[in-house]
C-alpha cells in the first residue's frame, strides 16, 4: 500500500526532475548546443499532447463509461485537423512565423488592424473559457491524490476528510505557478521560445503516453485475459452497444477540431513555439498516432473498471483505482504520474498563454496609457512586462484556484472540458475567416466574437452551473424575462435537440453569421486592409507591411525604448545588425520604415502587436498609415505624375530645339561655305578686268611705237573694262544693300505701258541684233504704285538677258501683263531654248551663269529676286513653257491703291 | 517572368499528385469517420426483427481504430514520399496548378 507520504514524495521527486530537465535544457539552448533536439519534429509532436489533459487522462475513461464511445470524437477533431495541415495550420504556422505572434489574441489583433480592443476581447473570452479548464485540472490532481489517501473509501470523491482539499490545491498551484514563472517568464522574447517548458511538457507527454498503455495493457492482459476476452466483455457491457446520437458525434467531433485551432495553449505549442514548418508535417501523422494510442485503451479500461470496481465508484478515477484496488501499486504509481504529467503540462502552458495575452493586452495597454509621458521616459519596460507577465500568472492560476474552491470540485470532468472547448471554438470564424478572407474586418469579428460569447455564456456556461446557481430555474423553464424563445436550452423555440449541440451549433452558426454580415457591409481601416493581404497572401509575400513614416522618429529614442523592452545587449546588437544592413558603419541605423518596421516586429515577439504598434507610435508620431497618409502619399504620387508628364514635354520640346539648331547649324554651314565661293568667284570676277586693264596699260607704257589706232583701241579696251569693272561693284552693292534690306523704296504712280517702254528701249539700246518684243499695248494699261526705278530695273534685266541669250534665229519676246485677284503677274516669255531643269534651281544664285558666254557677272536675276521681295512681289522661272520664261508678281496693293483714281 | 510549363516531367508530376493526396487526406477521414452517423442506434430499431441490428461495441471500435490506423499510416506514407517538396514550396502551387 501506498502512504500519501511516500506518493508526495514521489511526486516531488518527479517535479525536482522535471525541474532539472527544463533547467538542462534551458542552458543548452542558451550556449547554442543540443539544437538539434529542442528543434526535433519528435519534440514538437510531443509538445502537441498537451492537448491531453488530465480530462482526457482520468476522464475519457469517465466518458467512455457513462456514453461509450463518444468520448472518441474529442480526439477524431484533432486528428482531422492535423491531417488536414496543409489547409489551415500551415497558413498558421507560416503567419505566426513570419509576424513574430505571440498567442491567438495576438494574431487575431494582428489581423484586424491590431486592434487592442480586440486583443482585449479575446484575451477575456480566452480566460473566461480557460479558467475552468485549469480549475478542473487542479480538481483532478487533488482527486487522484485523494483516492491514494483513502483507498478503501468506496465513494472516492469523499475523501476530503483525509486531506485538506483545499490546501493540496493551493500547494499544487502553487508549483504550477512556481514552474510556470522559472521558465515561462525566463526570457521576454517569445519568440525565442521557452525550450526548458518545452522539453519539460514532451518528457511528461511520454510519461501520460506510458501511463495509460501501461494501465491498458495490464487490464487487457492481465484483467481480462487477452483481447478477444476483452472484446466480448466490452460486447456483454453496459456500453456494449453503439448508441452515440448522430448529432453530438459530428457536432463534438467538429467542436474538438475546432478547439485544437482556438485553444490558447494548443495555439502556443503549435504555432508561437513551431519554428520549422516540416515539424508540422511530421506531427501531421505522428500527433493522431498519439491520439489514437492515448484513447485506444479507454474502452477497455473503462468496461473492466464496471466490472470490478464496486458500484458507485468514480468511473473518472478507474485509471487510477483499478490498478490499486488490484494490489498493482507500482502502476498506480506511475498512473498517478501519467495523470499529474496532464494536469501539470496543461496548466504549466495554458498559464503561460493566457499570461503573454493577459500582460501584452491588458496590462501593457493600460500601463501605456497611465504614463501618459510615454515610452520613451524613465523606467524599465523590460522589468514592467516581465512583471506583468508574472502577476498574470498567478492571477490566471488564482483565478483558476478560485473556481475550483467555489465550485466545489463538482461536476463531471467531460462537461466542463466540453464547456471550456465551446469558449474557446467562438475564435475559430474570426481566426480562418481573418487568414482565408480578405473581406473580413475589425467590425465583423468583434460582432462574430461578441455573438458567439455571448450565445455560449447563456447556453452552455450558465446553465452548466445547474438551476438557481447562474440562471433562476423560471428562466431555465420559460426563457429570458419569459420570452419563450430565449430558454437558454431551446432557442428561438427550437427544441427536443441535445444541449450541447443546442448551444454548439446556435452559438457557432450566429457568430459566423454575424461575422461575415457586418465583414461584408462595413469597410476596413487602411492598416486592416494592408494586414489583412499580408495574412491572406502569407505565402505570397511573407514580408511585413511597410508604412511607419519615420522621418521624425529619432533612432536614439528607439533605441532607448528598444533597450528597455529588448534588454541592453539585445537591442544593441540588433540596432548594430540593421546599421550594418543599412550599409554604413554607424552605430545607430537611419530610422527607415524598412528598420521601424523591423524594429515593431522585434518588440512585437515580446509584448505583442498591439502594444509594440503603440509603442513605436508613441515615439514615431501617429498611427503608421493613416487615410491622411494615404491621401497624402497619391497626392504626392499625382504631382510626381504631373511632373514627370511636365518633364516629358520640356524634353520634347528640347529635342525640337536641338532640331532646329541644327537645321540652323547646317544652314549657317551652308552659307559660309556660300560666303566663301562668294568670296572667290568676286576675286575671280574683279581679276579677269584688271588683268586686261593691267595688261594693256602695261603695252600703252612700255611699247615705244604704238600707232594711235592701236593706242586707242587699247585704251578702249581699258575704258570698257573699267566701265565692266564700275558695273560689277555697281551691281554688287546694289546687292549688298539690297539684301541688308536698307534700301530705301522711292514709291510712286506710274503707267506700266511707260516703265515697259522704257524697259525695252533701254535694253534694245546699242544692240547688235534687235530682240522683237510683242507687247498686249491694251493689257499694259495699269497704273502701278510702287518703287517704278527698281522695278524697271527689273524689267530691263529680263529684256536683256532674253536678248543675249535667246539663241532662237529670229528671237522674239512675248510680255503679257494680267491682272489677278492676288495681284499683278507680267509673263516674259522668249522662244529660247529654256534652261534645263538641273539649272533651274540655280539660276537666281549670284554669280550663276548657265551658259559661260556673256559679260555678265551672274549678278542680274539675283537682283532682281531681292528687287521683288523688296516689293512685296516675287520672281520665278516657269519651267512648263516652251522657252525661258520668267513670271513677275506684284502684290495686289501695288495694283489696287491706284484703281480708284485710275 | 517565365511561364510555368503545362506539362511536367514524371517526377514532378508524380510528386504533385502526392501533394494532391495529402490535400484530400482530411476529406476521407472525415468520410469515414462520419459513417457512425449510418449506424441504426438501440432506440431507434424498435421495430420487431430487428432488434439485434444495434452495433456492437466491438464491432465500432475496430472500426473507428482500423480508420484511425489507416490514415496515420497513410499520412505517414505520403510524408515520406512528399517532405522534400512540400515544406519549401510557395503559393504557386495552388490546387489547379500546372498538371
Amino acid at each position: 500500500m501506498v502512504s500519501l507520504n511516500q506518493l508526495v514524495a514521489v511526486c516531488l521527486m518527479y517535479v525536482a526532475g522535471l525541474f532539472i530537465v527544463a533547467f538542462a535544457a534551458e542552458r543548452a539552448a542558451l550556449r547554442g548546443r543540443g539544437g538539434w533536439l529542442l528543434r526535433s519534429p519528435l519534440i514538437y509532436t510531443l509538445s502537441l499532447s498537451i492537448y491531453c489533459t488530465a480530462w482526457t487522462f482520468y476522464g475519457a475513461v469517465g466518458y467512455a463509461a457513462r456514453s461509450g464511445l463518444e468520448y472518441v470524437t474529442i480526439y477524431l477533431g484533432p486528428s482531422l485537423v492535423m491531417i488536414g495541415w496543409w489547409w489551415g495550420l500551415r497558413r498558421l504556422v507560416r503567419i505566426g512565423r513570419s509576424h513574430r505572434v505571440t498567442s491567438i489574441a495576438d494574431l487575431i489583433s494582428s489581423r484586424y488592424g491590431k486592434s487592442n480592443a480586440l486583443a482585449i476581447v479575446v484575451t477575456v473570452m480566452a480566460v473566461i473559457g480557460v479558467t475552468p479548464y485549469i480549475a478542473l485540472q487542479l480538481q483532478s490532481v487533488i482527486l487522484s491524490l485523494s483516492i491514494f489517501a483513502a483507498p478503501n473509501m468506496p465513494l472516492a470523491e469523499a475523501g476530503g476528510d483525509v486531506i485538506n482539499r483545499g490546501q493540496a490545491a493551493l500547494w499544487v498551484a502553487a508549483g504550477l505557478t512556481l514552474f510556470t514563472v522559472l521558465f515561462g517568464t525566463r526570457n521576454l522574447n517569445v519568440n525565442e521560445r521557452h525550450h526548458g517548458v518545452v522539453i519539460a511538457i514532451a518528457v511528461e507527454a511520454v510519461v501520460k503516453l506510458l501511463a495509460l498503455v501501461a494501465v491498458g495493457v495490464y487490464v487487457i492482459w492481465g484483467l481480462a485475459g487477452g483481447l478477444s476476452e476483452t472484446l466480448t466483455r466490452i460486447d456483454a457491457s453496459d456500453i456494449g452497444q453503439w448508441e452515440v446520437q448522430g448529432s453530438r458525434w459530428a457536432a463534438l467531433t467538429m467542436l474538438s477540431g475546432a478547439a485544437l485551432l482556438c485553444l490558447p495553449r494548443m495555439f502556443q505549442v503549435m504555432v508561437v513555439e513551431n519554428d520549422d514548418e516540416r515539424q508540422l508535417q511530421i506531427a501531421s501523422w505522428a500527433f493522431p498516432l498519439y491520439l489514437m494510442l492515448m484513447s485506444l485503451f479507454v474502452v477497455p479500461i473503462a468496461v473492466v473498471g464496471l466490472d470490478l470496481m464496486p458500484e458507485g465508484s468514480n468511473p473518472d478515477l478507474f485509471v487510477l483505482s483499478l490498478p490499486l484496488s488490484q494490489g498493482q501499486n507500482g502502476l498506480a504509481m506511475l498512473s498517478f504520474l501519467g495523470g499529474f504529467s496532464s494536469a501539470t503540462s496543461m496548466v504549466i502552458v495554458a498559464t503561460l498563454a493566457l499570461s503573454t495575452m493577459v500582460s501584452n493586452h491588458i496590462v501593457m495597454p493600460i500601463w501605456l496609457a497611465l504614463r501618459r509621458e510615454g515610452a520613451t521616459q524613465s523606467g524599465d519596460v523590460r522589468n514592467i512586462v516581465i512583471l506583468a507577465r508574472r502577476l498574470s500568472i498567478f492571477c490566471v492560476v488564482g483565478l483558476g484556484y478560485l473556481y475550483y474552491r467555489a465550485s466545489g470540485g463538482s461536476g463531471a470532468l467531460a462537461a466542463i472540458g466540453t464547456i471550456s472547448f465551446g469558449g474557446v471554438a467562438q475564435f475559430l470564424p474570426a481566426m480562418l475567416g481573418g487568414v482565408l478572407w480578405r473581406g473580413a474586418t475589425r467590425a465583423g469579428a468583434l460582432w462574430g466574437l461578441g455573438t458567439g460569447f455571448a450565445l455560449w455564456v447563456f447556453t452552455m456556461l450558465l446553465p452548466s452551473f445547474g438551476a438557481d446557481v447562474a440562471l433562476s430555474s423560471a428562466t431555465l423553464e420559460h426563457g429570458l424575462w419569459g420570452l419563450a424563445w430565449l430558454r437558454p436550452e431551446a432557442l428561438f423555440g427550437v427544441t427536443g435537440i441535445d444541449p450541447t449541440v443546442h448551444a454548439v451549433v446556435w452559438s457557432l452558426s450566429l457568430n459566423t453569421l454575424a461575422f461575415v454580415v457586418v465583414s461584408l457591409f462595413s469597410f476596413p481601416a487602411p492598416l486592416e486592409r494592408l494586414q489583412g493581404a499580408q495574412f491572406v497572401n502569407v505565402f505570397d509575400h511573407s514580408g511585413p507591411a511597410r508604412g511607419w513614416t519615420a522621418s521624425v522618429a529619432g533612432s536614439e529614442d528607439l533605441m532607448i525604448m528598444a533597450q528597455r523592452i529588448l534588454g541592453a545587449v539585445e537591442a544593441q546588437a540588433f540596432f548594430t545588425r540593421e546599421a550594418e544592413r543599412q550599409g554604413h558603419g554607424a552605430r545607430l541605423p537611419e530610422p527607415t520604415p524598412r528598420f521601424v518596421q523591423a524594429l515593431e516586429r522585434e518588440l512585437a515577439a515580446s509584448v505583442g502587436a498591439a502594444t509594440a504598434h503603440a509603442m513605436v507610435a508613441q515615439i514615431v508620431g501617429g498611427a503608421s498609415v493613416s487615410v491622411q497618409d494615404l491621401l497624402a502619399v497619391a497626392d504626392e504620387s499625382a504631382q510626381m505624375l504631373e511632373y514627370s508628364s511636365q518633364l516629358e514635354t520640356k524634353s520634347r520640346e528640347l529635342t525640337e530645339t536641338a532640331a532646329q539648331l541644327r537645321t540652323a547649324n547646317e544652314k549657317l554651314t551652308q552659307l559660309s561655305l556660300q560666303k566663301d565661293s562668294f568670296l572667290s568667284q568676286i576675286s575671280h570676277e574683279l581679276r579677269t578686268p584688271m588683268t586686261s586693264i593691267r595688261s594693256f596699260s602695261e603695252i600703252l607704257r612700255d611699247a615705244p611705237k604704238l600707232s594711235d589706232a592701236d593706242k586707242n583701241r587699247y585704251a578702249s579696251i581699258i575704258h570698257s573694262e573699267t566701265i565692266r569693272l564700275t558695273r560689277l561693284l555697281d551691281d554688287l552693292l546694289d546687292l549688298s544693300v539690297l539684301e541688308n534690306g536698307q534700301v530705301t523704296l522711292n514709291q510712286r504712280k506710274g503707267s506700266l505701258r511707260d516703265l515697259l517702254d522704257l524697259a525695252v528701249i533701254t535694253a534694245q539700246a546699242g544692240a547688235a541684233r534687235p530682240l522683237e518684243v510683242q507687247r498686249d499695248l491694251q493689257a499694259e494699261d495699269i497704273t502701278l504704285y510702287s518703287d517704278l526705278d527698281r522695278l524697271v530695273q527689273v524689267f530691263i534685266n529680263l529684256v536683256t538677258n532674253a536678248r543675249k541669250y535667246c539663241a532662237a534665229a529670229v528671237p522674239q519676246l512675248v510680255i503679257t501683263p494680267r491682272v489677278e485677284p492676288d495681284g499683278l503677274v507680267i509673263d516674259f516669255v522668249d522662244n529660247g531654248q529654256g534652261i534645263d531643269a538641273a539649272s533651274e534651281a540655280l539660276i537666281f544664285e549670284k554669280f550663276s551663269r548657265i551658259t559661260g558666254e556673256g559679260d555678265g557677272a551672274g549678278l542680274g536675276l539675283a537682283i532682281c529676286r531681292e528687287i521683288m521681295l523688296r516689293l512685296g512681289g516675287e520672281i520665278s522661272f516657269l519651267g512648263d513653257l516652251p522657252g525661258t520664261a520668267f513670271r513677275v508678281k506684284l502684290p495686289a496693293s501695288a495694283v489696287s491703291q491706284v484703281h480708284p483714281s485710275a | 517572368m517565365p511561364r510555368t510549363p503545362i506539362f511536367l516531367e514524371k517526377r514532378s508530376y508524380r510528386q504533385r499528385r502526392m501533394m494532391d493526396a495529402v490535400r484530400l487526406m482530411p476529406f476521407l477521414g472525415l468520410m469515414l469517420w462520419m459513417v457512425p452517423l449510418l449506424w441504426p442506434l438501440p432506440e431507434a430499431t424498435p421495430a420487431p426483427g430487428t432488434d439485434d441490428a444495434a452495433m456492437p461495441m466491438s464491432v465500432a471500435l475496430r472500426y473507428l481504430f482500423g480508420v484511425w490506423a489507416l490514415l496515420t499510416l497513410a499520412s505517414w506514407a505520403l510524408w515520406r514520399r512528399t517532405r522534400s517538396i512540400a515544406s519549401g514550396e510557395g503559393p504557386a502551387e495552388s490546387v489547379d496548378g500546372p498538371r
